[in-house]
């Protein structure tokens, strides 16, 4: 029996309609994607009575005041109604790390209590700037944590 | 005098291999990096930015984001409102933690507030969301690159 030998021509395949599909979801990406920095939190447990959690067994119950002027700059650090720290969280971090011994407990709940009391107006990247000089100080890629309890005080009435 | 034709009648074909490689390679890198968690971001608040804000290694669980403009205004999903205005929002994710079994106390509340609005604002959202029964809070900066 004879075999029809099949033809030598090329087999192609019509790419047109995928190349055009493969465009768009390209353009969709392109469209959609967007740089931007990561985020992070700072967690706060504040119930309704102000107490948040166990009560603050160390000689730290730290009271943190934050005067700012009318356009909701940053003017005073006050820590204790006592020692003044002018504007600079970096002194504000030292004597925090003098205070902790620059370390955390194991357990947040044991480690002593920030309060943080500020003027209505004080803008609220000051309030992160404070609150990142009183947890922790970044050391290379490494995080040293220093207070993890902060609580706010009541809100002051507007200036 | 008879001219010879120059070129072949069939028509020229590129070879698309390499091009589709590379719009293959460049879908893949987009894919990768799409991040459709940022859908309850309100992409008008500017975040402060802190060195020690870092993406945390395992999500928070029943997260509630409100955003807090630097006008006052809080942000919540679709819903927009005041803080006064924002107890019947607030008790509505209440009732629907209730309805999983759980409470506001479970719930983890992210307040992603504007770096130029007034910090008393972020205290007097603290107190609404407390006065509802929510407990924790995370409050959101923005890694900063080069501290």
């Amino acid at each position: 029996m004879k075999f029809k030998s099949r033809s030598n021509e090329k087999v192609e395949m019509q790419l047109t309609s995928m190349i055009d599909i493969i465009f768009l979801l390209l353009i969709f990406f392109v469209m959609t994607f967007k740089i931007a920095a990561q985020e992070g939190d700072f967690n706060i447990r504040m119930p309704i009575g102000g107490d948040s959690g166990a009560a603050d067994t160390t000689n730290l119950p730290i009271k943190l005041r934050l005067r700012s002027n009318t356009d909701g700059e940053l003017i005073d650090i006050v820590v204790d109604d006592s020692r003044s720290f002018g504007n600079d969280f970096g002194k504000l971090r030292a004597f925090i790390l003098q205070q902790t011994g620059g370390n955390a407990p194991p357990n947040p709940e044991d480690g002593p209590e920030v309060e943080l009391d500020l003027d209505y107006n004080l803008r609220y990247a000051h309030v992160i700037s404070a609150i990142s000089a009183v947890t922790g100080q970044r050391q290379g890629d490494e995080v040293k944590r220093l207070v993890e309890r902060i609580k706010f005080a009541p809100p002051r009435k507007p200036q | 005098m008879a001219l010879k034709r120059k070129f072949d009648t069939k028509a020229a074909e590129g070879d698309m291999t390499a091009m589709i490689d590379m719009v293959f390679q460049l879908i893949i890198f987009f894919m990768v990096l799409i991040n459709f968690s940022q859908d309850d971001q309100n992409q008008s608040i500017k975040l402060p930015s802190s060195e020690l804000a870092k993406p945390a290694d395992v999500p928070l669980e029943n997260p509630i984001v409100l955003n807090l403009g630097f006008n006052g205004n809080v942000y919540m999903g679709p819903e927009t409102a005041t803080i006064a205005g924002l107890r019947p929002l607030l008790e509505l994710e209440a009732n629907v933690l209730k309805a999983n079994g759980k409470s506001a106390k479970d719930a983890n509340v992210i307040i992603r507030a504007d770096g130029n609005s007034a910090g008393g604002m972020v205290q007097e959202l603290i107190k609404k969301c407390q006065e509802s029964g929510f407990e924790k809070f995370a409050l959101r900066a923005k890694e900063e690159i080069n501290p």
